[in-house]
This record gives C-alpha cells, structure tokens and sequence, in this order.
C-alpha cells in the first residue's frame, strides 16, 4: 500500500468510528449520536484521502462533490416518510453505481496505459463491475416497483429462470475472460493492438449483461417481497464498495463495505424467516401473483360489522388495547389519526401498545418509524415475540390495514403461509379490523379471523374511520 | 498473492464484527438501520476521489466523476435522512 502511515491510521480510526457507530444504534437512546459518529468516520476518511492523493483537477472533484451533496441533501430533507423505501432503494442503487463506475474506471486507466494487469486485480474490476452493476439496474427496478412506475405484481414468462441462468453464466465467463485478458495484456502490443482494443468489447459485453441481469433478477419478486429485495441490494451495494477496496488496495473501502454487505444479510436473513421462506423463494418464486388472488372466494361466510360509534364503545371501554398496524395504514396515511385515538384512549387510562410485525410496511422497521413520525413513544412498540405474550390479557386488538400477519391460516400445515410468524390477535378478547372490504391480502388466501366470533369488522377507508372514531371516542 | 490475502483477511473479519454488532440492533431501528449503512456504503466515495484524482485521460475522469456524485448522493443524503428519522423516536 502506498498511502502514508498517517493517513493508515486515520483510516484505521474511521474504521472504529464506523463501528462503534453502528454499535450505539442498538438502542433509540443512543442511535442519533451513532449515525453523527458514522457520518465524522465518513468525513475523516475523505478528508484524509483528499489530502493523501494527488489530486490533478480539484475542479472537477469539488464540482462533483457539490453536485451529489445539493442531489442527496435536498432528497434526504423533503423525502415523505412513507416513501422511505423508495429512497432506500434509489440510495442503494447510487452505492452499487459509484462501485461500477471506480472499477470501470480502474480498468480504463490499467488498459488505456498498457501494463498487464495482475490476475487478482483482473478479478476483482471484473467483480466490482458486475455487482455494482446488478446493484444499479436491479435497485431502480426495486424503486419503480415501490414507487408505482413499474407494477408490483411479478412480471414471469416462460423459460425466465433459465435466461437468468443462462445470463449469468455468460456474465461469468465474459469476465473470466476478461480477467485473463488482464493477465495477457502484455502481450497485445505484440499484434500491433492496445490492450483496450482486446479488452474494450468484452467489457461493454459484460457492463451490458450485468445490467440485464439486475433487471431480470428483480421483475418476477412481488410488491410485499420488496423488504428482502432491498434488504438484499443493501448488501450488494456494500459488497461492491468492498471489492473496489479490493481493486485500489484500499482499507478503509473493504472495511466500510463489508459492515453494509453485513447488514444487508443480517436483515434479509430476518425477512425471510419473518415469512417463513427461503431467500430463494422469494427470489424466484413469483409469489403473491393475480392468479392466485382470483381464485380465492372471499364473503361467502357472515361477519359481524359494526360502525365508528360501536368500535368508539369497546374500545374506550377497555382496560388495555394493541394496535396492530399494516401496510393499509401506510397507503392511507392513517397513521396520525390512529395516534389520535390512542392519545384520547390513554387520556381514559386504556393501555395503549403497538404489535409490529418485522414485514409490516416496505422495508424492514418501515412501520416503526411511521408511527414514530406520528410521535407515538418508542417504548410502546413491541416486536413480535414481545406482543404476542400479552395478547392473552389484552381486552381489545385493533388491526389497522394489516391481513396475512395476523391469518390464523399460518397455524395450518397445508396453507400457502403455514409457519409464517403471526400475531397471535385471536387470543385477544376482541378483535377490530379496520379494513377496506373482505378482500384478501399479499397471500391471496381467505382470513378466518374475520368470520370468528370475537371478530368485529369495521369496514372503510382508514383515515376516514380513524377521523370518525376520534369523534366517537371523544364523546364515549 | 500477499497483499491480496491480507485485503481478504480484513474483509471476513471486518463481515464477521459487522454481523456482531449489526445483530444486536432492534427491529424498531431496522430503516435507520438500513438508511444508515446505505450511507457508509457510500464510502465508494473514497475509490471514486482517488481515481477521479489521478485521472490523466477524459473518460477516467468522466466515470470517476460520475461515481463522486453517486457515492456523494449517498453519503450525504443517507447520513441526513437517518438522522432526520432518529431525532423522530423519543420516549415519552
């Protein structure tokens, strides 16, 4: 490594910064403090980098910088809290961009002045490239998915698996090839070429394929499976900051990398078992597709429903309640009525909690922070395992927008969602689902919770119901 | 092959301390969580300033350029966003 011992140790400095940042986020005490501690490792880092490098044209670099600063502060600042994931994704796509675009320079500035390059350097542009690349393409079809632009169903057709299969082998020995061009670059002055004239169309073939691939690797993953998708890219982004460390025998780059590709999987890991699937389901299994939603018969059996005022009674009346809130209740901005009612609930010394199922919303912890927006105290959030011990003594469970986390169905060993983690709601004595119509949710299957006999249906729009049962509960 | 050993050395050990304390945050925190490594992965900012630095030829600076504004979008978008978040979970 050619970087002086001074600018080592400040990087060994930001590593520590990084992680001891991460560290405070382990409680919302000292999480704020952990991200400013990350974002003085990042300063650090770059400051030390600026003063270490030769820098030949500070123009072009501050200009960049400025650029990307006003882009991502003015995104960060006006950005609505329901769109988080959108920006999540969008962020993750920049990441696995910038990865692409230092390896694709790498490999212009090794090819373009002639030296052969060494096999593992050869590898890891190679690497770099393809999974910054996939990154890229794959977060903004994520983004488009998220945001609307491109639908959330899963797009399939035939023969899909074994395109991607295909493609991706191609990709492989493109860059195989690619890097064992490196290798041979010494000998392309032989033959009167520049080594960038061999090596030039093998890599557009491979930047081209690894595009295609990000693409093809997202469309067939359903609208709800998004939490893995963009957990899943969140880890790419980081891997492929770790592997231009690797190309520029830069530290700090693989140490920062690697902390996000850890992340990355940690929180895929979790989706996937708070669905009971296998990451390669999700990837591959096109789940939650029309078909299955048509085949569902739904309102066939009776239910009991009642209104604003009826809800108003049994509720105000309770000694403790749990709210339950799903991705319904994100769709209709909700969420600050809902806190209205609480409020007034406490204000009758109900006790009021939140169950959050871990894939409620579109990104993991996504709900949490909607009603943290909404101010609700983050000590009134329980996670899964922690609600479900208290449901057995809560009087009333009210379900805001949410279906397939709280379907009894999980329990049977036949249905599409059984062994999928739930919100044990039905061992409460009454249940409240606020919700549009009986139709079915992500799982396109039936909720026999809504026909049981401790099940009130309150049928509507959320915020409309919520506005009216603020109403209601006032004059209780 | 050296260098190359210790470069991946650094990166198992530096996925496995990650893992370590990366599990130990609660699921209330997961999106600031995920904003917030978003914003370290930005550190690509550091291989973008350094061959944005050394570019002698215009498509180097070009791509290195662009990487910058990527990796910055990143930085400072992810770090501010996160924190905008954080400062909305307080306890009452």
């Amino acid at each position: 490594m050619e970087s002086n011992i001074i600018t080592q140790i400040a990087y060994l400095i930001s590593a520590v910064l990084f992680v001891s940042g991460i560290k405070q986020l382990s409680s919302p005490a000292t999480a704020r403090a952990g991200n400013a501690r990350a974002s003085v490792a990042m300063l650090l880092a770059i400051v030390v980098t600026l003063l270490d490098h030769e820098i030949l044209d500070w123009t072009a670099v501050l200009a960049a910088v400025v650029a990307g600063a006003a882009i991502g502060g003015i995104l960060a600042r006006y950005i609505q809290m329901t769109a988080m994931p959108q920006l999540v994704a969008v962020f993750n796509g920049f990441g696995g961009g910038a990865s692409a675009a230092v390896a694709a320079a790498e490999f212009l500035r090794a090819g373009g002045s002639g030296p052969s390059l060494e096999l593992g350097v050869g590898i890891t542009i190679v690497l770099g490239t393809l999974i910054g690349a996939v990154t890229f393409s794959g977060s903004l079809i994520a983004f488009g998915k998220l945001q609307g632009v491109v639908t959330g169903s899963p797009v399939t057709f035939p023969l899909q698996k074994t395109l991607n299969a295909l493609l991706f082998l191609g990709v492989l020995l493109v860059g195989a090839s690619l890097a064992h061009v490196g290798v041979a670059n010494g000998v392309a002055p032989v033959f009167g070429m520049g080594a960038l004239e061999i090596s030039g169309p093998f890599f557009a073939a491979l930047v081209a394929g690894a595009l295609i691939l990000g693409v093809l690797l997202v469309i067939p993953i359903g609208g709800a499976d998004m939490p893995v998708v963009v957990s899943l890219l969140n880890s790419y982004s980081g891997i492929a900051a770790a592997t231009t460390g690797f190309v520029l025998n830069n530290y700090i780059l693989i140490i920062a990398g690697s902390l996000v590709g850890a992340a990355g999987l940690i929180l895929t890991q979790l989706m996937c078992k708070a669905m009971n699937r296998s990451l390669g389901n999700v990837a591959f299994g096109a789940f939650g597709t029309e078909g299955q939603t048509a085949r569902v018969k739904t309102g066939q059996r009776p239910v009991r429903d009642v209104d604003a005022e009826q809800a108003a009674m049994v509720l105000a009346y309770a000694n403790s309640v749990a709210v339950v809130p799903g991705y319904g209740l994100a769709v209709a901005q909700a969420q600050h009525e809902l806190k209205r009612v609480c409020d007034l609930l406490e204000d009758r010394g109900v006790t009021v909690r939140f169950g959050v199922h871990p894939v409620a919303g579109r990104m993991p912890g996504h709900m949490n922070v909607l009603l943290a927006e909404a101010d609700v105290s983050y000590d009134k959030l329980l996670d899964l395992d922690d609600i479900n011990a208290e449901f057995d003594s809560t009087d009333v469970v009210l379900i805001v927008g949410a279906n397939d986390v709280v379907n009894p169905a999980a329990r049977d060993p036949d249905s599409v969602i059984a062994g999928m983690p739930i919100l044990d709601v039905d061992k409460a004595r009454t249940v409240i689902v606020m919700k549009r119509s009986l139709s079915p949710g992500f799982a396109g299957i039936d909720n026999d919770l809504f026909y049981m006999d401790n099940t009130l249906m309150f049928f509507g729009d959320a915020k409309d119901q919520m506005s009216e049962l603020v109403k209601e509960v006032r004059e209780a | 092959m050296g260098e190359l050993l210790i470069l991946l050395y650094i990166f198992v050990l530096a996925t496995l301390a990650g893992k370590e304390v990366i599990s130990k945050v609660p699921p209330t925190l997961h999106t600031p969580l995920m904003s917030g490594a978003n914003a370290i992965s930005g550190i690509a900012i550091i291989g973008a300033l350094i061959v944005t630095g050394a570019a002698d030829e215009l498509w180097v600076k070009v791509l290195g350029a662009a990487g910058i504004v990527m990796a910055t979008i990143n930085v400072v978008g992810g770090f501010m966003v996160t924190d905008r978040m954080l400062q909305m979970f307080r306890k009452r």
